[in-house]
C-alpha cells in the first residue's frame, strides 16, 4: 500500500498535500483499496466552505457508499472534473489523476493536528490487524 | 453486525481462494471471497469470457425414495413430481400463509433421487422443514452440505472452457435446464446448466475432496475466479432476485413475477396452496419492478421509491451496473406506477434521483451470432 512521505492523513483515509496556502485533498491508496471499483463521487462545489473534518462528499464504490471528511477548514477553490466520468481514476491514480478537490486553507495550523504518513502507516496496520 | 471470524464455516476450496489473494468476507455464516481482482474485472470476465465461482456455501440436500418427488411437491410451489430425470425446476418454498421461506432448485437425477439446493442464508430453515414433513412421506433426506463443493462456471465461453476439464461429449449433451453426473478423476461430479449470471455455463456439484483439484483444473483451462461482488452485480443485470432482498417471510410468489414457478393446476394439496390461490385471482397490491437511473448516482437497498413527491415503494436490490453503465435497482411499487416507462424518484440519502421503470431483464445476453458480429 503505497503511503507518500510528504502527505498528512485522516483517520478517514483522505490525505492533503499543502502548497501555497491551497490544500489539495484526495483518498489514501489503502481507502482505494478497501472500496474497490469506484463508479461515482459526489464532488463539492466551488465557494463551499468546509470545517476542519467534516463531511464534504461522499464516494460510491461498487459495493458501498462512504463519506468524504474534509482534513482542513477552508472555501472549495475546484474540484476534480474529471471525476464525474472517470471516477476511476481515484483507484488509479489515488495521489494524482485522482485527487478529489482544492481547499484555501482558513488555517495552516490545523495540519499539526492531522496523522504524518508514519502515524497514518501505523494507523491503517492496527486497523487492517 | 458481523460475527467473529472464528464462527464462521470455511468451504473446502478456502485455500484456493486465499492462494488467489481473494478478499474473504464474512456471508451467511461462511467465509466467502467477495473479489479476487476487482468486481468490475471479473463481472466483465463473465460477461466476456468465462468465470467461476465458489457457491459451495449454498445448501445441497439429496432427497430419496419411492417418495421423494411427492414430498418435493408438498414443500414447493412447483410440481416436481413433473420433473424427468435430468430435468431441473425453480420453485419458492412457501409458509401456509404464502410467505416465502426460501427459493431452491430442484434437479432430478433418477426416478426417486432429487437434488434440492437452497440459499445459504436459509440451508438450515429448509433442512429442518423438510425433515420436519419428512415424515409422512418414504423418503430419506440426506445433507451434502459439507461432503460436496458447488461451482459455478458463468460464461460465453464456459462450456468451452469446461470442455477442456471434463468429458467434452458430456459438456455438450446438456440441453439448458438440464442436469447429470458424469465421471471426472475418479470422482462423480453432478452438473447442471443453470446459473445465476444471465450467462450460459454449468453449476458443478463435486466431491469436497476432489473440489480443490477440480477448481485448479478450470483455473488452468482459462476461467476467471470471480467472487461474491460479481455476482450480485451479474445476477441484478439479469434481474435475478436475492433472498433477504428481493423477497422473504412477507414476499408472496406473485408479487415478485415468480407465477410461473407456483403449479395450482395439480390440485395437489402443497403447502400454502390455499393461499396462493387466494392471491393468484385477487390484484397485486405490489409489484416488484426494474429501474435504471437517469442520473449519477448509484442507488442501493432501503432507499426510498418517489412519485410526484410521496413514497410509494422501497429498493429491494440496487447497485451499479458494470455493463450499462449507470446505477439499476429492483423495488416494490403499487401496479399503477409499475407500468414501463414510468418516471420515478429514488431517494438516495437525500439526494432525489430520477430513475425509470424498465422492462426485465436489465441485461439478456447476445445469441451466439450476435457476439461474433
Amino acid at each position: 500500500m503505497v503511503i507518500l512521505p510528504n502527505l498528512r492523513y485522516t483517520k478517514e483515509h483522505e490525505w492533503v498535500l499543502v502548497e501555497d496556502g491551497i490544500g489539495t485533498v484526495g483518498i489514501t491508496d489503502y481507502a482505494q483499496d478497501q472500496l474497490g471499483d469506484i463508479v461515482y463521487v459526489a464532488l463539492p462545489a466551488p465557494g463551499r466552505r468546509l470545517s476542519q473534518l467534516a463531511v464534504f462528499g461522499e464516494i460510491e464504490s461498487v459495493k458501498a457508499v462512504s463519506e468524504l471528511y474534509s482534513p482542513v477548514s477552508g472555501e472549495v477553490v475546484e474540484s476534480n472534473g474529471a471525476l464525474a466520468d472517470k471516477p476511476e481514476l481515484i483507484n488509479d491514480s489515488p495521489y494524482g489523476e485522482g485527487w478529489i478537490m482544492k481547499v484555501r486553507l482558513a488555517d495552516e495550523g490545523e495540519i499539526e493536528k492531522l496523522l504524518t504518513a508514519a502515524q497514518y502507516s501505523d494507523y491503517i496496520e492496527r486497523e487492517a490487524g | 453486525m458481523t460475527e467473529p471470524a472464528a464462527a464462521l464455516r470455511r468451504t473446502c476450496l478456502h485455500e484456493e481462494h486465499v492462494r488467489l489473494g481473494a478478499r474473504m468476507v464474512p456471508f451467511a455464516g461462511w467465509e466467502m471471497p467477495v473479489q479476487y481482482t476487482g468486481i468490475i474485472d471479473e463481472h466483465n470476465a463473465v460477461r466476456q469470457a468465462a468465470g467461476m465461482f465458489d457457491v459451495s456455501h449454498m445448501g445441497r440436500y439429496e432427497v430419496t425414495g419411492p417418495q421423494a418427488a411427492a414430498l418435493l411437491r408438498h414443500v414447493c410451489t412447483y410440481d416436481m413430481t413433473r420433473l424427468q430425470p435430468g430435468q431441473g425446476h425453480y420453485a419458492a418454498v412457501c409458509r401456509p400463509e404464502g410467505g416465502i421461506m426460501d427459493d431452491v432448485y430442484a434437479y432430478a437425477l433418477a426416478a426417486g433421487r432429487y437434488l434440492l439446493v437452497a440459499n445459504a442464508s436459509n440451508a438450515g430453515k429448509i433442512y429442518d422443514w423438510l425433515a420436519r414433513h419428512a415424515g409422512g412421506f418414504t423418503a430419506d433426506l440426506a445433507d451434502r452440505h459439507t461432503s460436496t463443493c458447488m461451482i459455478a462456471v458463468q460464461g460465453p465461453q464456459a462450456l468451452e472452457r469446461l470442455a477442456d476439464v471434463l468429458d467434452p461429449a458430456f459438456v455438450r449433451s446438456l440441453r439448458p435446464r438440464a442436469c447429470a453426473e458424469t465421471a471426472w478423476e475418479g470422482a462423480t461430479v453432478f452438473a447442471s446448466r443453470t446459473g445465476y449470471t444471465g450467462e450460459d455455463g454449468l453449476e458443478l456439484v463435486a466431491p469436497a475432496d476432489a473440489g480443490p483439484r477440480l477448481w485448479r483444473a478450470l483455473l488452468g483451462a482459462g476461467v476467471r475466479p470471480c467472487g461474491l461482488g460479481a455476482r450480485d452485480t451479474l445476477r441484478l443485470e439479469a434481474s435475478l432476485l436475492l433472498y433477504g432482498n428481493d423477497m422473504d417471510e412477507t414476499v408472496n410468489p406473485f408479487e415478485i413475477g415468480l407465477a410461473w414457478a407456483v403449479t395450482l393446476d395439480d390440485g395437489a394439496g402443497f403447502i400454502g396452496r390455499e393461499t396462493l390461490l387466494r392471491l393468484s385471482e385477487e390484484p397485486p397490491t405490489r409489484t416488484l419492478v426494474c429501474l435504471k437511473a437517469e442520473e449519477r448516482g448509484v442507488i442501493r437497498p432501503g432507499c426510498a421509491i418517489l412519485r410526484s413527491g410521496r413514497q410509494i415503494g422501497n429498493v429491494t436490490s440496487g447497485s451499479h451496473s458494470p455493463t450499462l453503465g449507470v446505477s439499476i435497482a429492483m423495488g416494490f411499487v403499487p401496479p399503477e406506477a409499475a407500468a414501463e416507462g414510468t418516471q420515478l424518484t429514488v431517494d438516495v440519502r437525500g439526494r432525489a434521483l430520477k430513475a425509470r421503470v424498465v422492462p426485465r431483464p436489465f441485461y439478456r445476453r447476445p445469441r451466439p451470432e450476435e457476439r461474433k458480429a
